[in-house]
This record gives structure tokens, sequence and C-alpha cells, in this order.
């Protein structure tokens, strides 16, 4: 078994890439778009302000992360102004996709950038996703399509596949910041760019992906058995299970134990596994911003433990919402309005039931819009999947209310959804101030750049961000921004305080664990060995069972015919059948051949006794003489047996060899007999 | 051990399905279904029978329950089973079950109480108690109800959220169908199940000798008789249960009002279907292919010409449709409504679907009655239309067929039919798929064995030696190592492919450790011990006939003849004679010697070789050729075979003028 990690987690959006080898196949985990690198690009042909540079005083939060001391400082017209390029899991083109027998997608972000290796030559893996997170990643897929055809038009039709701003000398004149975007720290991430697929790559990679309902068994090749089990990440997101004659494997992505809207982390069903692939590095972001105000604050005292089973991360995750609520509301009150172009959709599926409560609540009559190619269908969707959402709101199905509130809300026309900003529905019932939920959130593509421009000078206005973007960077188009800011960061995973309690629980023989997330100590007690692995780094996994396991069928079972050996407590057999792998399990069964019913052993060892065998020949009446000691032309000793009656024949008999030499069968037949007595053999 | 499954209901009768499985001494409940016909306890399976320790409650008794769908005889005895008889373990049922069955047994528990004035079997209350205990299950989830226990779902037809469950236990695997349906209708796809193999299928039989043409047909003339009724003026009674056939047949209504552009109001009686509509809408992945990719456009369960009916419209004039609870006409609004619409010659009542022996459906639909007795003091005229629907949400004989064909279980047990029907079904899975099948009346117990398998660990080597598949290559004529190709005899296929994936090996046990599978080569290695190879050995003379011409005959082709042996000719020629009349094996030409399993032949050009035997050879030695043999024991019968057909050469030594062998 060997593992190698393509690529460690970024965020909520660009999970982590591996792939493992294991019982003779290739095994993909994820292949994500890290769609934070869009920031390098300007999300119009030209800067629309060239002055100004010095007053970013505006923006409200000026903790937001310090860039790097290198370099001179960015400003709106270092950016590239080029149909951007979508960067995917590094040195994508040294790969041969025809190498990959399974892809396993853990969710809906896992799978962007799918289509840029189902339509590379020699591709034929089976791809695994669940049904919800298929849908929701398709549905992600086209909206970028279709925001990305938006922007292409404004730029015009690209000249080739290798664009002026790739070439060394532009790449150089880039700020630092930009540079390490594009190329990474040592330029070895320039080859992960690429254009982006179209509608159609999207729909012959739909077509290639096998659809799994919740913890649906799946059987790859009669060997390995693939489950994916709900991760709590996101509706549709899993963890997958496999099962092989060579070991049981638990891959675990970013988790959630308790989640708001997807169903939550079913972390028992992970539990008693050989191997654990740890791949969830959310606390590795949580860690760095610690000391921002919105980020999470440990309040877990108690045993770490205790908290697996508590809603207090819930509870947490509702505080920061409605503390979101709270400062849309006082930004719509002065007149403003707020522009939400978060796209993780439990977040918009809670932030819209909760801002219109609030708006409710203060009689506040302010219309909420969501402008996306995608979003009516999207909510439709939503209301449609019991199967995968948390326990809450499965209890609504059962009470006959809709899922989400949306629903009732779009019902009421308190929420308005438009397919892009300039539909004629939209133009017909815009009203201000309002609240809008728009993408995307790397402020580079969609609708939001358009609101953006427009309320950027608003001081009353609000727009709220999600924590992992470089608010200056993404910012930088937009400036001055008299707008103000929030950005908020999510819970995205298992905390770290919660990972040791948890692994310990899953009761794994082996744990193979992310280098960079070293800071998680494991005491030296624990039942289970860990092994760190980092980036482009392949390790070989030792074998996890000692020996594969084999079910014999009864009826061969019952034509066992064991025969004790000289040696103490041992029992032998012979076993004949046919060797079936089904379902991840060695069957050996009866075959169509009938057994030989003699049973005669085909094999012998030990050495055989003269005066034992003349014994034994004369016991059945047959007549020998023994010639010893002659040297053949090896060299060996050999003795020869000559039989006189019934009939003639010779036994050669040397160390490690006999031969039985006669014309007549049924002599033949006996003194193998008599030897069988003589000397060990099955 | 054993399968035992005692069947507390639906045995040689549709109602009150329920089956006690015990498989390897794990004991799942299929369904807990009531019966329509009757009103004492009859109308529950006698949970008596349930083996269980002395005073307890039903706890122990059972792992777990399954149902498969909301219909009442799937369903009805639940909360008198769980909250009555006591039992707090866990129910499985998939979503829409779980959603649809609560509704099912209110309405049925209201028109029981309130409407027919009977004593309450169960409260609203133990109905809200039961569910709580109910795990929802998704289609081809795997639930691991504890360690020994897995059960699967598999998408059913039938009604929203229908499935058959498949359960195993050990190696040991059933699979209960509840109801299903074989062909897709208006709002439902068609069942669906792996290729599984089973110790026993237990499948329902409804209609177990019907064989239905096309159900468009059918739907015409339920639209012709409808058209045709609300043209004259009358009114129509659809009476059905809150869910399921109402869904149907409404999506199948709205289309044809679309269509025809009609204005006649369709009505669901009060507090029914409309609110049911709600739980269709969200459960829209359970529904049709058709209905699943329109539904974020329009959903097909937002019906835009159906409204509530009052009980206050049933003498309005005009004509209109109405669906009305419950079916079968048991009591309640249908029965109400039908006291005051079957005298009217202009109405039609449409009943769709089985209706219980017992009930005024079934009295409908058995003969044209002009008069029914609702009881000693009232009787009714029927003078209106019945139109009974006859496209039904069952799979026919047809499907059930193919079921069992496709699943090809070990043993079959038919319930949930009529017992003459069963009967002949049962006929026929017996002689023409030659299964094992039983149709056990209700309290029977029908026992079968179950399967086991024996554990054991096996070597990499083992499971290498026949993993690969072990080709055996033979060509009739095989290049040797001179470089020179013959083409001897007739012209067998050139080359010969087997794949015997027939797996050899040795099993060991030894004391206190786990049993172990092992390549015969690696047992010597573990017991530390040299083969003694123990063979057989035979120098075979044959006399040589006129050798000459045979040359000249056979090996014409042969263009460097002058670089072989004598041996290496000698070989050739018997080749082509045992390629002629040897079938027991494929022989290979390996040049210095042929070869068939272990079994070996060389030319022997010794003057002595230990392994000559015959003293008796007399006449010229020059005469001879010596082919020495040698086979291990395994090769015995082969061994036997070509040494006969080389003494077999000397009598057609005359004939053939080539080989003679003496012994
Ligand atoms: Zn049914
Ligand atoms: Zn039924």
């Amino acid at each position: 078994m060997k593992f190698t990690c393509l690529r460690k987690g970024g965020d909520f959006h660009c999970p982590p890439c591996h792939i493992l080898d294991i019982c003779g196949f290739r095994v993909l985990f994820d292949f994500p778009l890290d769609l934070s690198a869009l920031t390098a690009f300007s999300p119009v042909p030209t800067s629309f302000n060239c002055s100004l540079d010095e007053e970013t005083s505006c923006c409200p939060r000026s903790d937001v992360k310090k860039r790097g001391n290198i370099g001179k400082p960015v400003n709106a017209n270092d950016l590239i102004f080029a149909e951007p390029f979508y960067k995917t899991v590094n040195n994508l083109h040294l790969w041969n996709a025809a190498f990959i027998d399974v892809v396993l997608i853990s969710s809906p972000m896992g799978m962007l950038g799918l289509p840029f290796l189902t339509r590379m030559k020699g591709f034929s893996a089976k791809i695994y996703v669940t049904e919800a997170a298929a849908r929701l990643g398709q549905l992600m897929m086209e909206e970028l399509v279709a925001m990305h055809m938006e922007l292409k038009q404004t730029y015009g039709a690209e000249e080739s596949d290798f664009p002026e701003w790739m070439k060394w000398k532009e790449l150089e004149l880039l700020p630092s910041v930009l540079g390490e975007i594009i190329s990474g720290k040592d330029g070895e991430e320039l080859g992960g760019w690429i254009p982006l697929y179209s509608a159609v790559d999207v729909n012959d990679c739909m077509r290639k992906v096998q659809r799994l309902k919740y913890a649906e068994e799946t059987c790859y090749n009669g060997t390995l058995v693939i489950k994916g089990f709900s991760s709590g990440l996101e509706i549709g997101s899993c963890n997958w299970m496999i099962n092989c004659p060579k070991g049981d494997v638990a891959f675990i992505s970013s988790s959630i134990f308790v989640s708001g809207h997807a169903m939550d982390f079913d972390y028992c069903a992970l539990k008693g596994n050989d191997l654990i692939l740890f791949s969830d590095f959310s606390s590795l972001n949580a860690a760095e911003n610690l000391e921002n105000d919105f980020s999470v604050r440990s309040t877990n005292d108690l045993s770490p433990l205790r908290s697996l089973y508590e809603a207090d991360e819930n509870l947490e995750e509702r505080e920061k919402l409605a503390f979101l609520c709270s400062c849309a509301i006082d930004s719509v009150k002065t007149g403003g309005s707020v522009l939400i172009p978060i796209t993780r959709l439990g977040i918009v599926l809670q932030l819209l039931e909760q801002i219109s409560a609030l708006l409710d609540s203060s009689n506040l009559k302010i219309p909420i819009y969501m402008i996306s190619s995608v979003a009516e269908e999207l909510l439709a969707f939503t209301n449609t999947i019991p199967e995968w959402l948390c326990k809450q709101r499965q209890a609504k199905l059962f009470s006959g209310e809709p899922l989400f509130d949306h629903v009732k809300l779009m019902k009421e026309k308190k929420l308005q959804v438009f397919p892009a900003v300039h539909s004629s529905n939209l133009l017909m019932n815009w009203q201000e101030p309002c609240i809008v939920f728009s993408p995307h959130w790397s402020l580079r593509l969609g609708p939001v750049v358009h609101l953006l421009r427009h309320w950027c000078g608003n001081q009353n206005s609000l727009l709220v961000l999600e924590h992992g973007v470089d608010v200056e960077l993404a910012l930088l188009p937009f400036q001055p921004m008299a707008m103000k800011v929030l950005q908020c960061s999510f819970l995205s995973g298992i905390k770290s305080q919660n990972v040791q309690p948890l692994l310990e629980m899953l009761q794994a023989k082996f744990v193979l664990f992310p280098e960079d997330m070293k800071q998680i100590s494991f005491p030296k007690a624990n039942s289970f060995s860990v092994l760190c692995y980092s980036e482009n780094e392949t390790l070989r996994i030792q074998r996890l069972k000692e020996c594969p396991e084999v079910e014999i069928a009864m009826d061969l079972a019952a034509k066992f015919n064991f025969k004790k050996l000289k040696q103490e407590n041992v029992n032998v057999t012979r076993i004949k059948g046919d060797l079936f792998i089904y379902h991840g399990k060695h069957q050996l069964l009866s075959g169509n051949e009938q057994a030989n019913s003699k049973c005669r052993p085909l094999l012998h060892w030990g050495s055989l006794d003269l005066e034992s065998l003349l014994t034994a020949l004369s016991k059945m009446d047959i007549k020998a003489t023994v010639e010893r000691g002659m040297s053949d032309s090896d060299n060996d000793n050999v003795s020869v047996v000559h039989v006189h009656e019934p009939n003639r024949a010779f036994i050669e008999i040397k160390a490690t060899s006999t031969v039985i030499t006669t014309a007549d069968e049924n002599l033949a037949s006996l003194i193998f007999e008599a030897i069988g007595t003589l000397m060990d053999g099955v | 051990m054993a399968i035992d499954c005692l069947v507390l209901g639906a045995g040689q009768e549709v109602g009150k399905s329920c089956v006690i499985a015990s498989i390897n001494d794990k004991r799942i409940m299929f369904d807990c279904g009531m019966h329509m016909g009757h009103v004492d306890h009859r109308r529950y399976p006698d949970f008596s029978r349930i083996p269980r320790p002395q005073g307890t409650g039903f706890d122990r008794a059972i792992d777990c329950i399954i149902i498969t769908h909301f219909h009442l005889d799937h369903v009805g005895a639940l909360p008198y089973f769980t909250e009555v008889c006591g039992y707090g373990g866990p129910i499985y049922m998939t979503y829409p079950t779980k959603a649809l069955a609560p509704l099912m047994l209110e309405d049925y528990r209201k028109v029981m109480v309130e409407r027919r004035g009977e004593e309450e079997q169960f409260t609203a209350d133990h109905i809200v108690e039961c569910m709580k205990k109910v795990i929802p299950v998704d289609l081809k989830q795997t639930v691991q109800v504890d360690k020994d226990l897995q059960i699967r779902a598999y998408y059913a037809g039938h009604v929203l959220g229908a499935a058959m469950f498949y359960a195993k236990v050990g190696d040991t695997a059933i699979v209960y169908t509840g109801d299903y349906n074989m062909t897709p209708d208006r709002h439902l796809g068609a069942a669906q199940i792996d290729r599984l193999h089973l110790d026993l299928l237990i499948t329902e039989s409804t209609y177990a000798t019907t064989i239905r043409d096309s159900k468009y047909g059918r739907e015409r003339e339920f639209l012709k008789a409808v058209h045709k009724c609300i043209g004259g003026g009358g009114k129509v009674l659809i009476p059905t249960f809150a869910l399921g056939r109402a869904q149907e047949l409404c999506i199948l209504l709205e289309d044809y009002w679309e269509r025809m552009n009609l204005k006649v109001p369709i009505y669901f009686s009060a507090g029914l279907t409309i609110q049911a509509n709600m739980y269709y809408k969200m459960l829209i992945s359970w529904t049709s292919q058709k209905i699943k990719e329109t539904y974020s456009t329009r959903n097909a369960f937002d019906f835009k010409y159906v409204t509530n009916f009052d009980r206050s419209m049933i003498d309005a004039p005009g004509p209109c449709v109405l669906f009305a609870t419950p079916g079968m006409i048991i009591g309640g609004f249908s029965l109400e409504v039908f006291k005051h619409w079957a005298p009217a010659e202009k109405n039609l009542i449409t009943l769709p679907g089985y209706c219980g022996v017992g009930t005024i459906g079934h009295k409908l639909m058995s003969g044209k009655p002009t008069k029914i007795d609702l009881d000693k003091d009232t009787q009714i005229d029927v003078r209106c239309q019945i139109h009974q629907l006859s496209f039904s949400p069952h799979t026919d004989a047809k499907g059930i067929m193919d079921l069992v064909k496709f699943l090809s279980p070990k043993n079959i047990i038919l319930v949930h039919g009529e017992k003459p029907k069963i009967a002949i079904l049962k006929g026929r899975i017996k002689s023409e798929l030659g299964i094992p099948c039983y149709d056990p009346a209700n309290n029977e117990t029908v026992s079968i064995p179950s399967t086991h398998y024996v554990k054991a660990v096996a070597s990499d080597t083992f499971i290498r030696s026949c993993s690969h598949p072990n080709f055996k290559f033979s060509k009739s004529s095989m290049e040797d190592g001179h470089g020179s190709s013959f083409k001897l005899g007739n012209s067998a296929p050139q080359l010969q492919v087997s794949d015997e994936r027939v797996a050899e090996g040795i099993l060991v046990i030894e004391k206190s450790k786990k049993a172990k599978v092992l390549h015969q080569e690696e047992l010597l290695q573990m017991l530390g011990e040299k083969e003694n190879k123990v063979q057989f050995a035979y120098c075979c003379p044959v006399r040589i006939g006129n050798l000459e011409e045979t040359k000249s005959t056979d090996i014409t082709s042969t263009n460097d003849k002058l670089s072989m042996t004598d041996g290496s000719l000698w070989l050739q020629i018997l080749f082509a004679r045992l390629s002629d009349e040897f079938s027991g094996g494929n022989i290979q030409d390996f040049g210095e010697h042929l070869q068939v399993e272990s079994f070996r032949m060389s030319t022997c050009l010794k003057e002595t070789c230990p392994y000559r035997i015959d003293e008796t050879l007399q006449g010229n030695r020059s005469e001879l050729v010596f082919f020495c043999c040698t086979w291990s024991v395994a090769d015995e019968k082969i061994a036997q075979r070509i040494i006969s057909i080389l003494k077999n050469f000397g009598s057609s030594a005359v004939k053939r003028n080539s080989l003679v062998p003496i012994g």
C-alpha cells in the first residue's frame, strides 16, 4: 500500500488531494480547484479607478492579514488583465490519467476540477460521488462556467493557450504577493494553471460519475468495497471507507460533528478500521487566526472527548450567524444594502432563515435577493433531500414542513431569485436597501462584481466575506472602499482539540497524519501508530492484515479429509475449489470438478526407511529384495527395491525422490500406498 | 443453524402482512400489518405466537422490525404492537414511509373510532410514540443493526417509499419484498434490486396468475369512463386511502384535464391528500425519473385543478370528481358519499386496486349488486356505474417470475396472495425453475437451511497462485528449440487457451491458531521438511515399423530435417499421433520432451534404463524405440491412457506403418 499527498488542504473551498495505492488499484481522493488564486486577476478589463491608491482607510477592519514584507505594495493596476486561468492540482500534466482506477469525491468542492481529469486522454476511472454532492458539484461547476463566460465576453477571445501573463518576463514584473499566487514559492505551481473547462466538459464529466446513496455499498472490481458516510461539512459531503482483502481503510476529510443543515459527522461508522487517512487540515487555518475576533474562541475547557457529543460547536456557529444577521440589520436600518458573496450552501441557507426572521421581528420590509444562474435550481434541490440533512431538518419532513424556510420566503416574495443582474425581472423589482446573496466569494467573477462597484462607495452598505479570502487583495479593484467589510470564519472541520480523542475512539491500527499538523500531540500510550505525510512524498504502508481471509463453502469443507501429521498438533488436508473474489472477500467454492475419491497424497516429505518399506510390502503379500548403495551419475546414493511377486517392479529410492516402475497398474497403486503409510504426505 | 419463517399474516391471503424470520438466531419482524376485512381479533397478527421469555415484552424477542411501505396491511398494527403489546427496539422504514405512515394510521384511526364508533385499538399518542422509535433509511443504505445483522432497502415502486428489504446475518441472506411493481407508473419507477446471493426470497404474490398488458390502454379506459360520467353531468367518486393511488390518479387526471381543457372540479375529501402533497414534494427523489427531471420548474405534486371538498357539497348540483377516504369504502367519508351518490344512474364509482374480502368495495366488484346492505336497518340502492381500475401498483405473474429468475434464490416463500392462485404460482416456480417453494398459511413456520462459510486465512502465495488466471497455452504445433515449425496431421486449432481458476492448496490447522490455506510449497517450508518426490516411471518400448516411409510421408515439409536428432524426430511422430488420439489434456511439445500435466515423455536413447522393465522383449533392438515416461500420482489416469495408446500403436501398426510398441 502506498500513499501520496498531491496537494495539502487549503480551506473549505479547496480540499486536499491524495492518491492511495491499494490492492493493486490507484484511488484518487478529490480533485479540487484553487479558486482563491483568481484574486490575481482583475475582474474587469481595465482598472476602473486609477487614482487614490493610498486612500484605503475606509476599510474598517485594518487588522486583516499583513502582507509579506517583500516587494512593493500591490495596486489595482498590478492585477493580471486577462481572461483568468484556473489553478488545479500541481503538475497535472505529469500525470497519466489512465493509471487512476477509482476517484472518490468527498464534497461538492472536491469535484470542481474533475472535468479537467475526465477529458484527459485514457481516463477511464470509476468516479464515486454521493448523489447530493454530485448534484451540488454540478450546479457549482455550471455556475462557474456561466460566470466565466460572462467575464470572457468582456475580455474578448483569448489568442492562445499560453497567454502573455504566463511568460517569465511578465511574471517577474509581478509584485511578490501575486507572483506567489501564480507560481508558488519556488515557481513549481505554474504548471497547475489551465483555461476553464466548458459546459460540454462538465456534462461529459457528470455522465462519467457514479452516484451513490447514503452509506450505499459499492464494489469496485470485486475487490474494493466502498462506502461513504456523512462528514457533516456540507450536504452530501462524506468520508470514505474502503474494505478490501488487504485491510480496511477510512478516509476522513474535513468533518463537522454537529451541523446546522447537513447530516452530522457519522464517526461511529468509521470505527475499527486498520488504517485512517486523516485529511482534515481545517485546524491549520483555524489556528492561524486565533487573534481574529471573529474566529473560533476556545470554549472547551472540559474533556475534549465530551465535546464530540455536545452541540457547543453548533451553538458557537449559530452565535456567529446571529451576530452576522444583527450587523446586516444594522446596515439596512441606516439605509445601506448588504452584499453577501458567500457561497457555502449551509451558511447561505441558514443566513436566509435567520436574516428574514430578524427582519420580521424588527418589522423591516427589506427584500432579499439571490442572484445566480443556478439559484432557483439549488434552492429547489435543497428542499428535496431530507436524506442528507441533519436530524432537526429531517424532523421537519416528518411533521410535513418544508426542510428550509426559503420555500416559504419565496412564496411570500420575501426572497426573490434571479439568474443574473441584467434579468428583466430583477430590474423591475429592484429595491434598495436590500440584502443580496450572490457569487463569487473571490470577488472576481459573477454578479458580486457589479454590485460591489455599485456599492463600494456607500459607507452604510455592508460586505460580508468569509475568512480565508485575502481581503486587501480581493478588494483591490474596488478601492477606495467606503463600504463596511465584515469578515467571518466558519467552522470548517474538526477542531484541533477533538482530533486526538476522535482518533483514539476510532481504534485504528495506523493513522496517516499531516506532518504540518504535528502541533497536535499524541500521547505515547496511543493505541495506534502515527505516520506523518507531507505534500508530494510517497509513503509506503506496511501490510495491515497479516493474511487475507478466505471463506470456504460448507459443501467443500464437508469433503475435507484431515490427516494428522507426525509433527505434533498439525492437521492438514488438501483443498481444491474455485477461488472467487466477491465483495472484497476471497471465497473458495466447490468447482465443477469431481473430487478425487481416492484422496491419495500428492506431496510427500521425509525419507523412506528401507526396512520399513520391505515390512510394509510383505504385509501386502508383495515380495521384494533390496539392492543398496549404488551411486548414480549425479553421485546420489541410490537404493533399488526389486519386486518379484505378484509382478515385476522396481522402486528407486534416493534421499529426496522415490520412483516406482512397473507395468502392472495395480501393483503400482499398492506400492504407492505402502510408501504413503511410511512418509508424511498430503 | 437455519432460517425459520413464522408467517403471522398474509399467509395464503392478502392482509395483515407479518413474517417473523429467525436467521441464525437473529429475529426480524417484516411488516406489521392489519386486515381490513376483520373487526375482531383477526384483524391483527397473532403476536402471542412469537417465542419470548415469560412475562417480558417483545424487546428481547425481536431484534428489529422492518416496515416495507405505508399501506395499512403492512403497517396498520405497528402502533398496537409497539405501544400496547410493548416493543421498544429499533424499527426501520424508508424516509417516505416514516413520513407518510403516521398519516395513514391517523386517518384510519379516525375512521374507525370517530365514524364507525369502535373501541380504539391505539391512540393518536400511540402513533406519535411509535414513530419516534423509527429509524429512517435511504435506498441502498447499508445499515448495521448490530454486529451481526445488516439490512438494506431496495426500490420497490408500488407506492412512494415502498422498499424491498435485504437482511444478512453472518453468511445467510434473505430478501423480503413487501409489495412491489416491476413496471413504472405515472409517478413511480419500477422495482430495482442487485443480483444478490440469497438463501431465501419472500415475495408477495397478489397477482400470482395474472398477466397484464399495456397499462396505457387501461388508463385510457379509466379516463374515458370519468369523462363520460362528467360529460353527462354525473359525479365521480374515487374511494382511496390518503396516499398512493390518490396521487397517481391525480397526476393522470391533471394531465388529462390540461389536455382536454376541462373545467370540472376535482376534489380531495377533507384533510387528506392536499397536506400529503407537501410530503410528496419533499420526497420527489423517490418518484419516477420523469417527475424528478422536471421538479425544479414545476413540481408534479403541485396540483392545479384540485381543491378541498366540504361535506356541504355532497348534494351540490353539477359534475365533479371526488377522491374520498377511506379506500375500499370501509366506512367514514367515502361511505357517506357513497350513500348519497350510489342511487343515481349518471354517477360513477371508480374502485382503484385491491378491495379486501368483506368490504363494500369488494361487494361492488364481485358481480353487479343492485342493493347493498349496510347493516340490518340500512339498505342502499346501487344504480350508479361501477368502474374497476384494472391497473394496479402490484407486479403481475410475469414480474414475479422475472424477479425470481433474476435473484435465483435457494428457496422461495410466497405470501400476500389468495390461496388457489398462490398454489399455481408455487407449482410454476418448482417446475419451471426448480427452486424449492413454499406457501405457508398463517401461523405456520417454514424452516430452511442457511449458508455458512468456514473462515480461514490464506497465504499470499496461495492467493497469487490462483487469482492470476492460470492460463495454459497449447498449440497443436509449436515452434521448438530448433526454430522449425511443423504442421502435422490434421490441422487442429493453432492456439488453445484455457483459463482454469481452480485453486489448489493445503489447509493447515495447528493447535490454537487460525486455520490457514497454504500453497503446497509453503507447507514444506512451514514444517521445515524437504519434499520426497514420489513418482512413477515407465520406459515404454515401441516397435518401429516402416520408419523411412513415415518420415517421408508425414513430415516432408520439414526443411531442416538434418539438424534434428533421431530422438526428437520419433517424438514428433508420436506427438502427431497423440494429438489425433489423445483427448484427456493438452499435450505440449517442448522439443526434447512431450508433456501433459505432470506426465512427461521423451525418447530414451540409453542402452540401459532403470525404468525399462520388460525383459520379454525379443527381436532386433534396432527396430525398437523407447519412450521414457514419468508422472506423479495425480496424473495416473493420463499416464494409463497415453501408455495404452502407445501400446495400441502395435495393433494399428499394420495399417499405419509407423510405430509399433511392444509390451
Ligand atoms: Zn401495498
Ligand atoms: Zn400489501
